[in-house]
């Protein structure tokens, strides 16, 4: 519908929407995060949601203990290789539709601690991720962009046809492989069907 | 306008039966005291089933569902989790619950007896004296086992 038609019919008193947009204003508007902090980014999360900054106000409201209950897991902090299987154990667990925000340099990359023996260098080599942040830690308000960011693109995700979203979408993949803790590296490595190396150019 | 100018277009009157049937159901329909009751009742069924029948459909439509073993896997904070999550109580609850019977399910039916006591006979008195009696035993049990004393 035309935009200027919705505004001049919103200025009557009409207002005019589509099941989609319904949709999808009721899913970005009560996004519920899992209370999932594994390090220091966990703190400026944890800020977040206080008063100062408070999340609330877009919709993280409740930040719930158990996945099933969960839409979106913030991953803030360092994901080392021994809590690696649980993160993505407890992604698996999450019910569609679900979302990650990987907070901070650690989880996007590893971080500052990139050369640590045990440190899983970036949680999107198991998981898709939907937004990154950069910081280390980043501050509340960038957490508070991120998940602007997010709702903006929860927006925009069509109900049917090519580009809509992975819940919707029968054939989609819902279930990401577990890494084992083995010897002397998570095995796999990572998962293909979601990271691959980036190629280095010499 | 095409098709005869000027003439009302009305719906052909009902069959026998159906206004046979109509004239039994609704005969009294406004006057009747029960009427606004039955409106609500049929108001809260649908109000309990239209929204489980929209989630169905939505489902059916848009929304597929997609099980697989570890998203129904039992949840333990991440780990891998041994047995079933199902576990029986202990045994030692029964005592609580023997407490619960006495002092919150008699009372609830007390409650209404001793409003209505003026207008019973005797006979009710009399059944409620048993029933309370049952109760007391209850009671008188559960205070010789100790129960009703802290520490």
């Amino acid at each position: 519908m035309d935009e200027a038609l919705k505004t001049e019919l919103g200025r009557q008193g009409i207002f005019v929407t589509t099941l989609e947009e319904l949709y999808n204003w009721g899913r970005r508007s009560s996004l519920w995060p899992m209370q999932f902090g594994l390090a220091c980014c966990a703190i400026e999360m944890i800020a977040t949601t206080m008063a100062r900054y408070d999340l609330a106000r877009f919709g993280g409201e409740v930040f719930r203990p158990s996945p099933r209950q969960a839409d979106l897991m913030i991953v803030s902090g360092t994901v080392t290789k021994k809590m690696a299987p649980a993160v993505v154990r407890l992604y698996n667990q999450m019910a569609e539709p679900r979302y990650v925000i990987a907070m901070g340099a650690c989880a996007i990359s590893g971080g500052p601690f990139k050369q640590g023996y045990n440190v899983l260098k970036g949680i999107d080599r198991y998981i898709p991720v939907d937004v990154c942040i950069p910081g280390c830690p980043p501050r509340p308000e960038a957490l508070i962009h991120a998940f602007m960011t997010l709702q903006k693109k929860i927006d925009g995700q069509p109900l049917t046809g090519e580009g809509r979203p992975r819940h919707l979408d029968a054939g989609a993949r819902g279930e990401f492989p577990v890494p084992v803790y083995g010897e002397h590296d998570l095995e796999p490595a990572s998962n293909p069907g979601v990271w691959s190396a980036p190629k280095v150019k010499r | 306008m095409a098709g005869g100018g000027g003439r009302i277009f009305s719906p052909p009157p009902p069959s026998k039966l159906v206004r046979c049937v109509w004239r039994i159901l609704f005969s009294k329909m406004a006057s009747n005291p029960y009427f606004s009751l039955t409106v609500l009742f049929v108001a809260a069924v649908a109000f309990v089933l239209a929204p489980l029948a929209l989630a169905r459909a939505w489902a059916k439509v848009f929304s597929p569902a997609k099980p697989n073993a570890v998203k129904n896997a039992i949840y333990e904070c991440g780990l891998v989790s041994k047995g079933d999550a199902w576990m029986q109580f202990h045994s030692g609850y029964y005592l609580y619950a023997i407490i619960f019977l006495v002092f919150d399910v008699e009372s609830v039916f007390l409650l209404p007896f001793a409003v209505a006591f003026s207008g019973l006979g005797a006979a009710a008195c009399a059944a409620m004296l048993v029933f309370v009696l049952l109760l007391v035993e209850g009671l008188a049990w559960a205070w010789a086992k100790g129960v009703l004393t802290w520490g």
